[in-house]
């Protein structure tokens, strides 16, 4: 299965499972999504059970938040990651604080899905990378797959989770996993280990990161796009990483970061995100907190940068494995 | 040269300010029993007349008259009397503790209470309700301790929120009646996606979400109003219209130009626009909803058309931008002393039994009061423990609250 496959079976096997899941948001239902990931849900589980809904994406969120307060399950799907902030209001002053404000009396247990993430030429609304603007948030659970196996997993947990969880999805890993080198063909997921989904039920931990790769010079801190990203650059450096796919950012596995840096002394941190205010700060301080006598170097950060996405210069902005391979070559220098 | 005229900039300025004697002359108020009662299944279209009208059933001399009048009985006028004296007296002895120093902050609903506690009593008891902070009538007329909402307005021991949200922002899963939130206008969306998820379930209950007029300027206002329209959701979307949005009146909010109920009109929703200071009238016009939300023929919003008394909150001085005299003059009197008037009209009341249970309801307020106090203050404690802070921010606490717990101690 492709990404998109594995995300559009995970919201399957969680409709037969459970009759309190219901998934909507703009051109979900009939059409089955803009990026497929929808397809054929409607037809099988039925309209009332998978629906569109009007561009609102405050209430598509608003709507869920009660549906969730009455003991349904939603699962919400917001177009693209650049247009969840009319839904900001609901998912942090309500979603994420509704069991804290009740003190447990109401919850809002449900998953949004957004398409995040640039390298597709998406410009300025179709390319972003929100997730530190949730990170932020407590209350609220934060979810990237790197993968089609992971994505599908993680979504079941996310959907099963009594939490408000919110899911992105790297939209350049649908079809294929892509390693910032936009010259090369590419490669479907069909040809990748992790492109190998069972059909029926399983779920991945939240929370927990997964070593996708050992080593033992540098820690690489990634998730989504750039995990592909840092084993191209790990290559073509030579240099020996321990590449960490976070695939939560909070809760953060932090016992995993803390063993890998423990053992390697050295962290680089990689988001496509901005950088200022960006995920890759809460890391590296966890990090220089938590694993300071083990530190041989200063902790490196490779983001995008602190501007908007811009559409012409997309190679430039996004971190690719040469800008990442500088990074690995730098702590090592130190 | 008209062509070359500077344009203008409109800014709308309510009928009175400080100073001047509160004049409410331009208010044309319809008489009691003129407005006809279409039947539930009428078409928004039909029926689009009543968003410019208001449903009134008590006339000047308290008698019940025309299609609205609901024809309760005796004994249900007299519950609905005593919940309203209730949530005054309430009102009372917490804006005096909070004076006091006993808490932080509160808000009174001083001339509405007719309106929570009419809706609550023609709402059925497991209705769902999505409230602002103004409706504390609703707990009230569902029977809900009141020694319960003032331990969450004393944060104290017995809060059974554990002191984490300001005063007057109550939850009570038991009584049906949603955690309120600080943010204005958020319940409004989040009722039709209950209402929606019950009509998912196929199950028989609706639910009833309340925004103020102020508040209809929030974008979820046009969120509930969409959906509720699309999914013909069973909610009753009341706008409660008590002319006063903390310092801007109602036509900083758009009233100037239309009526609250006439915004409805564009989403194919029927409307219903009622004296809020009339219970017969909320009460019949919230069976009216009811009725046809529970009937699958969907969503009908309701403004209701009232006064706020009170300052906005124990923060506010309303002497700085209205006149003090406003209330005495708004030409809707006062819920509570209308009903008293009618039920005596009855020969079902009298000023003697007003009394009594004026004084009861005081005497109950006050032995709630002292049992409330007896389990602590905001100022003098006892409080939850502050250990409870890091809990319910998710289902299971994550490792960092776990060691942020700890370094706090205790």
């Amino acid at each position: 299965m492709n990404m998109v496959q594995a995300l559009n079976s995970a919201m399957d096997v969680m409709l037969s499972r459970d009759p309190d899941v219901v998934i909507f948001g703009e051109d979900v239902g009939y059409f089955g999504g803009v990026f497929r990931a929808t397809d054929g849900l409607q037809r099988k589980h039925g309209k009332q059970r998978v629906f569109d809904t009007p561009i609102a994406e405050g209430g598509i969120l608003g709507v869920a938040v009660g549906m969730g307060a009455y003991g349904l399950r939603p699962v919400a799907e917001v177009q693209f990651a650049d247009y969840i902030y009319p839904a900001m209001d609901q998912l942090i002053s309500e979603a994420a604080r509704l069991r804290y404000r009740s003190a447990g009396e109401w919850w809002a247990p449900l998953t949004v899905r957004a398409p995040c993430g640039g390298g597709i030429f998406g410009g300025q609304t179709h390319s972003q990378s929100a997730e530190a603007l949730f990170t932020h948030v407590c209350g609220l659970k934060t979810v990237i797959p790197s993968n089609p196996y992971d994505a599908k997993g993680l979504l079941v947990s996310a959907i099963e989770d009594d939490d408000p969880v919110v899911f992105f999805e790297p939209k350049r890993l649908y079809s294929g996993p892509f390693d910032g080198h936009p010259e090369k063909p590419a490669v479907p997921w069909s040809k990748h280990a992790l492109g190998e989904v069972p059909a029926g039920y399983y779920r991945i931990p939240l929370g927990k990161a997964s070593v996708v790769r050992a080593g033992e010079e540098v820690t690489v801190l990634a998730y989504g796009t750039l995990v592909h990203v840092a084993a191209a650059a790990a290559d073509e450096s030579g240099i020996d990483i321990e590449l960490v796919d976070l695939r939560s950012l909070r809760p953060v596995d932090i016992e995993t970061i803390v063993a890998s840096v423990q053992k390697t002394g050295r962290c680089v941190i990689l988001h496509e995100a901005t950088r200022t205010g960006g995920f890759g700060a809460e890391l590296s301080a966890l990090v220089q907190e938590h694993c300071f006598f083990s530190l041989e170097a200063p902790i490196e950060r490779v983001t995008g940068w602190d501007t908007p996405y811009p559409h012409a210069f997309e190679w430039q902005y996004f971190p690719g494995p040469a800008r990442v391979a500088r990074a690995l070559r730098k702590v090592m220098a130190a | 040269m008209d062509r070359h005229r500077s344009l203008r900039l409109h800014i709308p300025e309510p009928r009175h300010r400080p100073g001047e004697p509160a004049d409410f002359s331009d208010l044309r108020l319809p008489k009691a029993g003129a407005v006809e009662r279409p039947p539930v299944h009428s078409s928004a279209f039909e029926m689009r007349d009543l968003a410019y009208a208001l449903i009134r059933v008590l006339d000047e001399d308290g008698r019940a008259v025309g299609p609205w009048d609901p024809q309760l009985e005796a004994d249900a006028l007299r519950r609905g009397l005593r919940a309203m004296l209730l949530t005054r007296a309430y009102d009372d002895r917490m804006y005096r503790a909070q004076r006091q120093g006993k808490t932080s902050f509160y808000m009174k609903c001083t001339g509405e209470e007719g309106v929570a506690v009419a809706q609550a009593l023609a709402l059925e008891p497991d209705d769902m309700l999505f409230p602002t902070y103004r409706q504390q009538g609703l707990l009230i007329a569902r029977d809900w301790p009141i020694v319960d909402m003032m331990c969450q307005v004393y944060s104290n021991s017995g809060d059974r929120l554990k002191g984490r949200q300001m005063p007057v922002m109550y939850s009570s899963r038991k009584a049906g009646f949603f955690s309120i939130s600080g943010n204005l206008g958020t319940q409004f969306s989040q009722a039709v996606g209950w209402a929606m998820a019950s009509a998912y379930k196929g199950d028989h209950r609706i639910a009833a979400g309340w925004i103020g007029e102020g508040a209809t300027a929030e974008p979820d206002f046009h969120y509930a109003l969409t959906f509720a329209s699309v999914y013909h959701a069973p909610v009753i979307l009341n706008v409660v219209n008590n002319q006063w949005a903390i310092s801007c009146y109602q036509g900083i909010a758009g009233g100037e130009e239309a009526t609250f109920a006439a915004r409805a009109i564009g989403y194919g929703m029927p409307a219903l626009r009622v004296d809020g200071n009339d219970f017969l009238a909320t009460y019949a016009a919230t069976r009216w909803a009811a009725e046809r939300a529970r009937s699958n023929l969907g969503a009908t919003l309701i403004e209701l058309f009232t006064h706020r008394v009170a300052a906005h909150s124990t923060a506010d001085d309303p002497s700085r931008y209205r006149p003090a005299d406003e209330s005495e003059k708004w030409p809707l009197g006062d819920p509570i002393e209308r009903l008293k008037q009618h039920l005596i009209g009855l020969g079902a009341w009298s000023e003697e039994r007003h009394e009594t249970m004026l004084k009861e309801v005081e005497e109950q307020v006050r032995a709630a009061g002292k049992e409330a106090e007896a389990l602590g203050t905001l100022d003098r404690g006892p409080l939850p423990p502050v250990s409870t802070m890091f809990e319910d921010v998710y289902k299971e606490m994550p490792w960092y609250l776990r060691r942020q717990r700890d370094e706090l101690g205790g």
